[in-house]
């Protein structure tokens, strides 16, 4: 993206300018104007009056609302709900992201390296990704099901204990966590595919001459750093997306049981849109939009860093 | 590597790949199996997946009626074809001035693309409630499409892409009297159909699954899209009547799954395309 930014560096105009490049500017200015007006109108507006609302007690129903400073941040702080939600997103962050990268990239090392069945198991992983996700977490549900599902029945078999998967606080972000995994993979494993598949074969075959005998030497000395940039994009997907968990949550659990599975944006969801605290639940927006702005920032440092082989 | 040759390793590759594969595509199986079975079935024979008592024809009209399938159906695909088309006839002339004319403002505007590739939904939800509130759209097309009429991905998508496209096919319309609307009908939009389909692809997927505004902006079933009309019917139908509740999962998961199933081919290019170029 910083590539983006820097070709569009060139298009400024230069001073004295013809009547052609006059006219060209305007029909561009008339071209682009639809999509400025709702960028502004949809996203900048909106964003400049969330932070607004951050530091105000404005509720929907009351007439009007003060400004309180930060205050609202003040409470966010000491506020119980709010905090275990910034851990329990935390959490199903650092098992769904890590998980869901690396199960990826072990599949899609084993489908690149084999020659039957590729479009099948392509098509089977990649199945959750084109599937309605609160549809899902409904058979999920049922597959959970302490007493009636198929997986505890299976673990009965075996005479192993049998969990209330979605329904005990101690193991309900794990249960979601195995639901975020299943619909993630098959994202990252296409990406992973593709860059796989992009590798040049010779690399390996030089490898092979420089004495790299092991397929884990392969894997170190090439596969890895050609991945390079796969990598640093499914990394940040994936640790977006997990951030953003909402749909399972909502569908499932509702936060609970006591607020065991209460997520940051279901938070703000409740706050802001069930009980209309459109201040307070600025204020968590805020908050939510400041993780995503440092994300964003990472990637874009870890990607000036790296290394280009292209 | 010889295709005949099954070595130790490769048997091990394959069982995995096999393993796996069976894992992630078992609740589509139980789906299936459980939308066929009677209550009695569920409760007692959970890992069974042919139904003991043929009851899909049951479950289905269970389904059928308690929520209207054929309006969520329609009510999605009439939100996610508007948004496409508004998206596109915005994003494609505003991503041609900033790829290929000379202007002042294409800096700053390349700016507020990537400012605005930051922002999802969720952040502007809370002010555009309020003012859709204030403006009594809820409950509306208006309400569930507006938002996404601007898709600052498709312009950035759209810019990638059309940068490619030889100055020259440019200069030789506008040379031949063409206005700036007709080289972007005639000569970048035929030339840009990959792109075009890698984003109808994403921006589809996006809009069908999406239950954050729809669920916030729409209070009756009238104007819910498919996963919103599922959590109403989960409301209606509580309890553990799994059967009809997989009936009803089937019935609103088939469409998109059939459409990958179909065109799967574009879906892999289309999430490559738009992913790997984010």
């Amino acid at each position: 993206m910083a590539d983006a930014v820097a070709a569009a560096l060139p298009l400024i105009g230069k001073p004295a300018r013809s009547a052609a490049e006059r006219q060209e500017a305007r029909a561009a200015l008339v071209l682009s104007l639809p999509a400025m007006v709702l960028l502004f109108v949809f996203i900048l507006l909106p964003v400049a009056v969330v932070i607004l609302f951050g530091f105000t007690d404005y509720e929907l129903g009351y007439a009007g609302f003060r400004f309180v400073g930060f205050d609202n941040y003040t409470e966010l702080f000491t506020d119980r709900t709010f905090r275990s939600s910034l851990w329990n997103t935390t959490v199903y962050t650092a098992i769904v992201a890590p998980i869901s990268i690396f199960m990826a990239l072990g599949l899609a090392m084993l489908i690149e390296s084999e020659n039957i069945g590729r479009s099948f198991f392509r098509t089977a992983y990649f199945l959750p990704v084109a599937s309605l996700l609160v549809a899902m977490a409904t058979v999920w549900q049922y597959l959970f099901h302490p007493t009636i599902g198929p997986i505890n029945a299976l673990l009965a078999l075996g005479g192993l204990p049998r969990p209330n998967w979605l329904g005990a606080s101690t193991s309900v972000l794990y249960s979601l966590s195995i639901i975020g995994i299943w619909q993630s993979v098959g994202f990252n494993l296409v990406l992973f595919l593709a860059g796989l598949t992009a590798i040049p074969r010779e690399l390996y075959h030089a490898a092979h001459v420089d004495g790299a005998r092991s397929a884990f030497d392969r894997f170190r000395l090439v596969t890895w750093p050609m991945l390079g940039p796969t990598t640093l994009f499914v990394t940040t997907i994936s640790i977006i997306n997990a951030v953003k968990v909402f749909e399972t949550v909502k569908t499932l659990t509702e936060g609970g049981p006591n607020k065991a599975s209460e997520v940051l944006l279901f938070t703000i969801y409740q706050e802001g849109f069930v009980y209309l605290k459109v201040g307070y639940a600025s204020a968590m927006t805020v908050v939510f939009l400041a993780i995503l702005v440092v994300l964003m920032f990472l990637q874009y440092r870890v990607q000036d860093k790296q290394v280009h082989y292209s | 590597m010889n295709a005949s040759a099954f070595t130790l390793g490769r048997a091990v590759r394959l069982s995995i790949l096999i393993f796996g594969a069976a894992i992630f595509l078992a609740p589509y199986v139980f789906m299936v199996s459980t939308a066929g079975k009677a209550q009695s079935d569920i409760f007692s024979s959970s890992l069974s997946l042919i139904p003991q008592h043929w009851s899909y024809v049951a479950n289905f009209a269970k389904a059928l009626t308690r929520v209207s399938m054929t309006r969520l159906l329609f009510n999605g695909v009439a939100v996610c074809a508007l948004i496409f088309v508004f998206q596109v006839m915005i994003a494609i002339p505003c991503a041609y001035a900033m790829a290929k004319l000379k202007f002042r403002a294409a800096r700053l505007m390349m700016v507020l693309v990537m400012l605005g590739l930051l922002v999802p939904i969720h952040a502007t939800a809370l002010p555009l409630y309020v003012a859709f509130d204030r403006m009594a759209v809820l409950n509306s097309y208006f309400a569930l499409v507006a938002p996404f009429t601007i898709s600052v991905f498709g312009i950035f998508l759209f810019l990638q892409f059309f940068r490619a496209i030889p100055d020259d096919l440019i200069h030789a319309a506008r040379l031949d009297g063409m206005s700036e609307l007709g080289i972007i009908g005639r000569v970048i939009v035929p030339n840009a159909w990959p792109a075009i389909t890698a984003f109808a692809i994403f921006s589809v997927v996006a809009h069908w699954n999406d239950l954050y505004w729809p669920l916030i902006v729409v209070s009756n079933q009238t104007y819910a899209t498919p996963p919103l009309g599922l959590l109403y019917f989960r409301a209606a139908e509580a309890g553990d009547d799994y059967g009809a509740l997989m009936a009803a999962t089937l019935i609103i998961t088939t469409p998109l799954v059939a459409a990958f199933l179909l065109a799967q081919k574009r879906f892999v290019e289309g999430i490559t395309m738009t992913g790997l170029k984010g």
